[in-house]
């Protein structure tokens, strides 16, 4: 395994790569990310990832914190504008373009990946001042142009699937950590999105509240879409995830199908991981 | 099985710990009582003191004060007025201040530092005069009115800017990363997403500058305005009862920033309550 850049430069083919049981036969990949790179300042993030998601896929990333993988996850939809790489997602594809980050035509193609990839934060990040309707209604109103009454019967039907639909005029301030994340789940959901990028999503929840999420998750895995989520819950990685990738220092070191990785690790880097997370 | 401490009851002699709590919750409220009725009775022992003073100078007629309170009461709806119009203009100019002074574009962060710069370096006095008596020099006559208030407001929204920028300024992160997340375009982020959010946080600053503004609002007296002050001071010392008039005009100041102090509070104690948590 090589993650350095140059030696791998044929290697736009991400060499952990096979399509999903779900995958329709013949698919092309829905998202690449292809030779990245990133730098903060004089830290090397990412140093030459390639990573390929076919549709209807469920993808985890794993590593220590610092490792790169949500890093790499911003870079996706270019919340971190990458320093080199290409981003693809269904057919759009973008080049990092960081001297022209600000460049009209450059941000308009990035809004048009992000339209494409829906990120899950973290810290949720709903809007305090809307109710859950409106959270969720506001995009794609007023982005994608939808009509009023049809940006609402979307919204309702993915709040019922996160099994929130009681709590439609309730401010996000009533909810509980849990059904916070559902929201945001609902709301990415309503954008119609063709992948789901997921930000370590239970990381800051209460652990009685990570249950919930975890299981509308696994329900979105199940039903094909396709996502690509940063975790270290290695319980839904093993349920829900097609292939584990496990990164380190901001290269892959080793990837696979979630069983084979999680219990039959090669490399001693990840050994390490595991052990170590297995444990807490 | 451990019982409650409050069911094992006393060990030896003393009192059980429910007790005790009971006890020092009962003294909490006695001290809190005595402090507000010391309060109370201090307040009444200066304000009285102040009103003894004030009639012992003999210079308080009412007599007088009882023809011409009404008049001097007529200006309290333009002070009124003056202060709604111009802080209501002044939002917008601080709003539109608070968006240049955190442009990425160089002239406009240029020209709004030079607004809060230049406002701030100099006295609300200068700018009223400036508004009313040399801007006509230029041919630019405004009437009386339109002239305090945009002299007051302009003032205001440079003190503003800095708090409005504050207010955008702790609009977390992720409410824009959310927002760009969903195709939001920056602009669309900013006037759905992070004004709104902006401006609850900013309420109770407007509110103070609100208060502060009832009083500067006097200063419009000098552009011929007939409000509160200018009435008292015009009456005061066409019949040599300044002292009589001003008193009640202070008085008139002094009731109406305590009113909306109160309506303030209010405010912010239900903004604290509402639904909508920042």
């Amino acid at each position: 395994m090589t993650g350095a850049p140059g030696v791998a430069a044929s290697a736009v083919h991400d060499p952990f790569a096979a399509p999903g049981d779900l995958t329709p036969t013949g698919a092309s990949p829905m998202v690449r990310a292809i030779d990245l790179e990133k730098f903060y300042g004089s830290n090397h993030v990412l140093r030459g990832i390639t990573l390929e998601v076919y549709p209807r896929e469920t993808i985890c990333l794993i590593g220590r914190s610092g490792s790169g993988k949500s890093t790499l996850l911003r870079c996706i939809n270019f919340l971190e504008e990458p320093t080199v790489g290409t981003i693809e997602v269904d057919g759009l594809t973008v080049e990092a373009d960081p001297l022209h980050a600000r460049n009209a035509r450059h941000r308009e193609q990035i809004r048009q990946i992000r339209l494409r990839a829906q990120m899950v934060f973290q810290e949720f990040n709903l809007f305090p001042h809307l109710k859950v309707i409106d959270n969720l209604i506001e995009a794609p109103i007023r982005v994608k142009g939808v009509p009023r009454a049809d940006a609402i019967a979307t919204a309702e039907k993915y709040l019922a699937k996160v099994g929130l639909s009681e709590k439609r005029d309730e401010y996000p301030g009533r909810l509980s950590g849990g059904q916070k994340q559902r929201v945001a789940i609902a709301r990415a959901l309503t954008m119609e999105p063709r992948v789901l990028l997921f930000d370590e999503p239970t990381s800051a929840l209460d652990p009685t509240l990570v249950g919930e999420v975890l299981k509308v998750m696994e329900q979105l895995a199940h039903e094909g879409s396709t996502m690509i989520v940063v975790t270290h819950e290695m319980a839904f990685a093993r349920e829900a995830a097609d292939r584990v990738y496990f990164i380190d220092e901001g290269v892959f070191v080793e990837a696979g199908p979630a069983a084979e990785l999680l219990d039959h690790p090669r490399d001693q880097r990840t050994r390490d991981f595991l052990a170590r997370t297995m444990r807490a | 099985m451990i019982a409650p401490a409050a069911a094992r009851g006393p060990l030896g002699m003393g009192p059980g710990p429910e007790a005790i709590v009971r006890a020092v919750a009962g003294a909490r409220r006695q001290a809190r009582l005595r402090f507000r009725l010391v309060f109370v009775a201090t307040w009444i022992v200066l304000v009285g003191g102040l009103v003894l003073l004030i009639g012992s100078t003999g210079r308080v007629d009412l007599e007088f004060l009882q023809k011409w309170g009404p008049f001097i009461f007529g200006g309290i709806p333009l002070t009124i007025a003056v202060s709604v119009v111009s802080i209501a203009l002044a939002v917008v100019f601080a709003i539109v201040g608070a968006l240049g002074r955190l442009s990425r574009n160089a002239p406009v962060y240029a020209a709004a530092t030079l607004y809060v710069s230049l406002v701030r370096g100099t006295p609300l006095i200068v700018q009223i005069f400036f508004v009313y008596l040399a801007l006509p020099e230029f041919g630019i006559v405004l009437p009386a009115f339109i002239a305090g208030c945009l002299a007051l407001s302009f003032n205001y929204g440079a003190y503003m800017t800095e708090i409005f920028r504050a207010g955008i300024q702790a609009i977390p992160r992720g409410q824009v990363e959310a927002a760009a997340s969903l195709g939001m375009t920056e602009r669309h982020t900013m006037r759905r997403i992070v004004l709104p959010q902006a401006i609850r946080i900013v309420i109770p600053a407007i509110g103070n500058e609100f208060i502060a503004m009832i009083k500067d609002s006097a200063l419009v007296s000098f552009v011929a305005l007939q409000e509160l002050f200018w009435r008292a001071r015009t009456v005061g010392s066409a019949n040599f009862q300044s002292f009589s008039t001003l008193v009640l005009a202070a008085l008139v100041y002094w009731g109406l920033t305590i009113f909306f102090s109160l309506f303030q509070e209010r405010l912010e104690k239900r903004m604290a309550e509402s639904d909508v948590r920042l």
